[in-house]
């Protein structure tokens, strides 16, 4: 195997990196991102016989024209804003939860318990403190599952990629469980749900006529907590450092278990809140599918928005209208939910693509003969 | 109910026609009812599925009513579909964006879009719902479901005269009523032919993984199964049967491609019909809200074509089921019925009436396995 | 059991673990693909997309040509071109893993759906398991042994040559020492982002694979999103082996065998929910991920310290 003999730049465009990242790459990447999905798009959907202009209306203009449309923005965007914001505290420290979906069907499952509880033992179906207590015990349920992880990482050594994913899978089934057995509606002819909770277990509209609800304020909140943590405070500059080298925190006395419980409890409480969110605001009751895979779509929302609060707001209602968008493609274009999944990810690749320009310019030349510079290796 | 307005919402777009569509096309479809010239536009009809089309079972059949629809009316109405809609928050946007694009007839089609249908349905009462197999209504809301258990009963029958072990393997998706009466009413035909037989149930609580449905079918048969019926949409339980020389039922789709030796029968959704005569009412403007239940009288439920190697005792017997269901003779879950606790649930005589079918969670004596929940 | 009851135990035995092989083979295909990858230190989180496009390639070939090869073949370099569109947007373009990983798999989730909408529904001859006149007839070990198909082999040979070549060869040594540490790798003069290219690849290869595992001879038909989940367990089995080969394999037929067990149980009429069944394989392996984890320095040293960074050369 002659790895060695290899070469992959033999001439023309050549990334070479910047001394410094570039402010100004910073905010120019997205619309070097926006031209290159212009492009690629205009290409799939005059493929498609589509008029490409048109099909980029109704993808990424057409669902904020309308006051339903941004409001539907909002509702999809805060569970993936609250997920990533306490997913990106994790990841800072190179803790890797994946398994923010099943930390929402636990905070779904602990707030709706309360709700109908609530609705069964009083006969106004409960007070002005049932919200709060749904959102204490939708951070509590997802923070018990991130626990899970945390403690098996932190005493077992087990890997928390491997317990937080599986205990995801293992949360859907207990909410099957429940909403087949006993938390099903007893007046809904056995059907797989709950009860539909009362009025007081249900976040108030912020505009009546939409389904925007306070939730999304939470959303904010979070995303203003976690700037103030990780950007302002020293427990955000321990993570940074024990994420970027393990051994420096070690030295510098920064614990890593503490890291770790601190990574997973932020992103389950999150989490847990966003499972709250979801079914005390749009959904109104449990039943057997309460998230389309938020705690996953989350991951990317994390990334893209570079693991920093305000960008994770940005990334999260980028995100929301790529899902808003594909539908309405789907509406008013024909097109099926495949292209719609296609192009959704072809937007992605764009958009984390074009990062590399923030570290790195493009040059049109031959590399240099004098090519021995120390290599820099470095954290994502 | 003739409050029917085309478009009830704003129009952000039309759904551009088909580039075949000439002028003179659109104005001789337009002419076919008085009351459609008026209004120049088709009728929008949307579709809410919560599979793929792609998933060659419960979506794809609603589809392939879809396509039957277009054909049908031709330009008097246009189509639109969502696929992959998850039960979730997202149900009642898609529902919401739909009635608010102009479209006049809606066609919501899995049990979780329930709640969702019904609230967008109060925002648009100049729109109309039909909601599949749910059973919460409102003056713009109807509901629609299919009998299957009566298909069910048929099956049941001839996979009685035809397994040797007397144990049928019957691959579930999740413990629901509407999975739940099937298998009773499956055995309840099984053990009218054959009172020896049993029924073993996994399941796999998904509607829809191949690897999985392929899994619990071996292990059925693997615990001395040699008929294999199922209540999941892939066509996986089929093959396995095929590659054991045994017996199966297709699901939703005439699945014989899969195993034509294999495949008996199958009881096949075909909403064509009932797409059709809803779209029709609504064009016509005699639309009302109710609660359709068709089984196999009313073609909502058929079974396809027997599998030439049957007997022609068995398919006889089968027939004679499916004429006594047609014309009402036989009730597939008629009385005496009992739980697999030996307890009398439905007396000699008596039939469970439809809010006992549309709820029952409990297992008819001869299922083996967990009872629901 | 009834099995019991019918005294052929030893025939309800061996169906049982040939039941566990076959749904064990395609997480392990796919795993011991990723494995090499996360080795040479990349974290491909696509592996349900490119399972998927592997999967649809290969149907699609099979009902085009006829030819099982052929088909095999077309799964492993359409994954490839989706591995390879992971490599240019994180290793050229350095993009972030996991992010793109991600996005991959969304990708390959509509591209799969999309080639796939002409072959719904449409049967194919899939690949039949070996039969060995006298050997297969064996009890118990006949079916186990010799009446596997093609793949299931394969995919004992690929875990051992992935083990032997990784830990008995200089190229192994290379694609550990790039994972373990990219700059002194490449100081030493290894080309870093070459050799992660070619672990990536292979880890598409094998996604592929994996996906003509299901869409050629499990189950052979085209239906969307028929992984359903599947590259997400061989992504947790990775981690799971704690980047062993060998383990992968146990992994997938502890997976494997707890999900054909709790059938087995439900068919028995084991009288606990089936909602709490189901949870059996997702719960046996973080327990014995818990068990086998407890040497924390052995961990350490087998997971690649560079997994998911990004490496910049300024060559």
């Amino acid at each position: 195997m002659r790895i060695r003999g290899m070469r992959f730049r033999v001439g023309g465009p050549r990334l070479e990196a910047r001394a410094e990242r570039s402010r100004a790459m910073v905010y120019l990447t997205p619309l070097v991102a926006a031209g290159l999905t212009v492009m690629a798009g205009a290409v799939l959907f005059a493929a498609l016989g589509h008029d490409p202009l048109r099909a980029l209306y109704v993808f990424f203009v057409a669902p904020l024209t309308t006051t339903f449309g941004l409001s539907e923005l909002f509702v999809k965007a805060t569970p993936l804003v609250l997920c990533a914001t306490g997913l990106a505290v994790g990841f800072r420290g190179n803790v890797w939860n994946i398994g923010a979906e099943g930390q929402l069907i636990l905070g779904a499952i602990f707030a709706g318990g309360l709700a109908l509880w609530a609705g069964e033992a009083f006969t106004d179906g409960g007070g002005p403190w049932l919200l709060p207590g749904m959102m204490v015990m939708g951070i509590l349920g997802g923070m018990a599952w991130a626990a899970i992880p945390a403690l098996l990482r932190t005493r077992f050594n087990a890997n928390e990629i491997l317990v937080s994913l599986m205990l995801t899978y293992v949360a859907g089934f207990l909410l099957g469980y429940l909403v087949h057995g006993p938390w099903r509606d007893p007046m809904g002819f056995n059907f797989p749900e709950s009860a539909l909770f009362g009025d007081a277990a249900l976040l108030p509209a912020l505009v009546s006529g939409t389904r925007l609800h306070i939730g999304a304020l939470f959303a904010l909140a979070a995303v203003a907590g976690a700037w103030v943590l990780l950007m302002r405070s020293f427990i955000g500059f321990q993570i940074k450092v024990v994420g970027l080298a393990p051994r420096a925190g070690g030295y510098a006395g920064f614990s890593g278990a503490r890291v770790v419980w601190l990574g997973l409890l932020c992103g389950g409480g999150l989490s847990g809140l966003a499972g709250m969110v979801e079914v005390a605001g749009p959904i109104g009751q449990l039943h057997t599918q309460i998230s389309p895979g938020y705690g996953f779509t989350a991951i990317i929302v994390a990334f893209l928005g570079r693991l920093h609060p305000l960008g994770i707001l940005l990334a999260g209602l980028f995100m929301a209208l790529t899902y808003l968008g594909g539908d309405t493609l789907q509406i008013e274009l024909g097109l099926p939910r495949a292209v719609t999944g296609l192009f959704q990810g072809m937007v992605l690749f764009f958009l984390l693509a074009s990062d590399v320009l923030i570290h790195h310019r493009v040059r049109w030349s031959r590399p240099p003969v004098t090519a021995s510079v120390a290599p820099r290796g470095e954290t994502a | 109910m003739r409050t029917l307005i085309r478009s009830g919402g704003p129009v952000l777009s039309r759904r551009s026609l088909a580039a075949g569509a000439a002028a003179g096309t659109l104005l001789a479809a337009s002419g076919l009812s008085a009351d459609r010239a008026r209004a120049a536009d088709p009728l929008k009809v949307g579709f809410v599925y919560v599979g793929p089309v792609g998933d060659y079972g419960w979506s794809y059949q609603h589809d392939q009513g879809r396509l039957a629809l277009e054909a049908d009316l031709g330009d008097a109405i246009s189509t639109t579909y969502v696929e992959s809609v998850p039960e979730g928050a997202d149900a009642e946007r898609v529902v919401a964006q739909l009635a608010s694009g102009g479209h006049g007839l809606i066609f919501a089609t899995s049990f979780g879009f329930m709640n969702a249908t019904l609230k967008v349905a109060k925002s648009f009462p100049d729109v109309v719902f039909e909601h599949c197999t749910g059973y919460k209504r409102a003056d713009n809301v109807a509901t629609y479901a299919a009998r299957f258990y009566e298909g069910r009963y048929v099956i049941g029958v001839i996979a009685g005269l035809m397994t040797k072990t007397n144990v049928i393997g019957y691959v579930g998706a999740v413990p629901i009523p509407e999975v739940v009466r099937g298998i009773n009413a499956f055995t309840q035909g099984l053990r009218s032919v054959n009172p020896e037989a049993t029924v073993k149930v996994i399941w796999v609580n998904s509607w829809y993984d191949p690897g999985k449905e392929r899994e619990a079918a071996e292990t059925l048969v693997a615990q001395g199964a040699d008929v294999l019926s199922q209540h999941t949409d892939s066509p996986a339980p089929v093959q396995v049967a095929a590659e054991k020389g045994l017996y199966a039922f297709g699901q939703a789709t005439d699945m014989s491609a899969f195993g034509p030796e294999a495949h008996l029968t199958a009881i096949v959704d075909d909403w064509r019909g009932y797409y059709i005569e809803r779209t029709r009412a609504v064009l016509d403007g005699t639309w009302t809200s109710g609660d359709t239940w068709g089984g196999l009288a009313s073609g909502m439920v058929a079974i396809s074509d027997y599998n030439t190697a049957l007997p022609d005792t068995v398919v006889a017997a089968a027939e004679a089921a499916r004429t006594g269901i047609e014309t009402g003779t036989l009730h597939p879950l008629a009385g005496p019925l009992t739980d697999q606790a030996g307890t009398e649930r439905v007396a000699e005589g008596e039939a469970p009436d439809d809010g006992a079918l549309l709820s029952m969670d409990w297992f008819v004596e001869g299922v083996q396995g967990q009872a629901p929940r | 059991m009834d099995a019991l009851a019918h005294g052929d135990w030893i025939i309800g035995l061996g169906a049982l673990l040939v039941a566990m092989i076959r749904a064990a083979t395609p997480l392990a295909l796919a795993a011991i693909g990723e494995l090499v990858a996360e080795k040479s230190g990349v974290l491909n989180l696509g592996v349900e997309g490119m399972m998927l496009v592997g999967a649809v390639a290969a149907f699609a070939t099979m009902v085009a040509s006829g030819s099982l090869p052929l088909a095999v073949l077309a799964a492993m370099l359409a994954a490839m071109l989706m591995a390879l569109l992971f490599g240019v947007l994180t290793l050229t373009l350095m993009a972030n893993q996991v992010a793109t990983g991600l996005a991959l798999t969304i990708f390959g989730v509509g591209l799969s759906a999309f080639i796939g909408k002409g072959f719904i529904g449409i049967p194919i001859d899939g690949l039949a398991p070996l039969s060995v006149p006298g050997l297969t007839d064996i009890p118990l070990l006949g079916p186990v042994l010799f009446g596997q198909d093609v793949l299931v082999y394969a995919s004992l040979a690929l875990t051992l040559a992935v083990s032997l070549v990784l830990y008995r060869t200089r190229a192994g040594l290379i694609i550990r020492a790039v994972g373990e540490n990219h700059a002194a790798a490449h100081a030493i003069g290894y080309p870093v982002i070459g050799i992660r290219y070619l672990c990536v690849l292979f880890g598409g290869a094998m996604a592929g694979l994996a996906g003509a595992y299901l869409s050629l001879v499990y189950t052979p038909m085209w239906v969307e999103t028929m992984t359903s989940g599947r590259g997400w367990i061989a992504l947790a089995l990775v981690v799971f082996a704690t980047w062993k080969p060998g383990r992968v394999l146990l992994g997938a037929y502890l997976f494997g065998g707890v999900t054909i067990i709790q059938f087995h149980a439900q068919g028995a009429g084991l009288a606990v929910s089936p909602h709490v069944l189901s949870m059996l394989p997702y719960l046996a392996t973080i327990l014995v991920l818990v068990l086998i984890s407890r040497d924390s320095v052995k961990i350490r040293l087998n997971a690649p310290a560079c997994l998911g960074k990004v490496f910049r050369s300024e060559t």
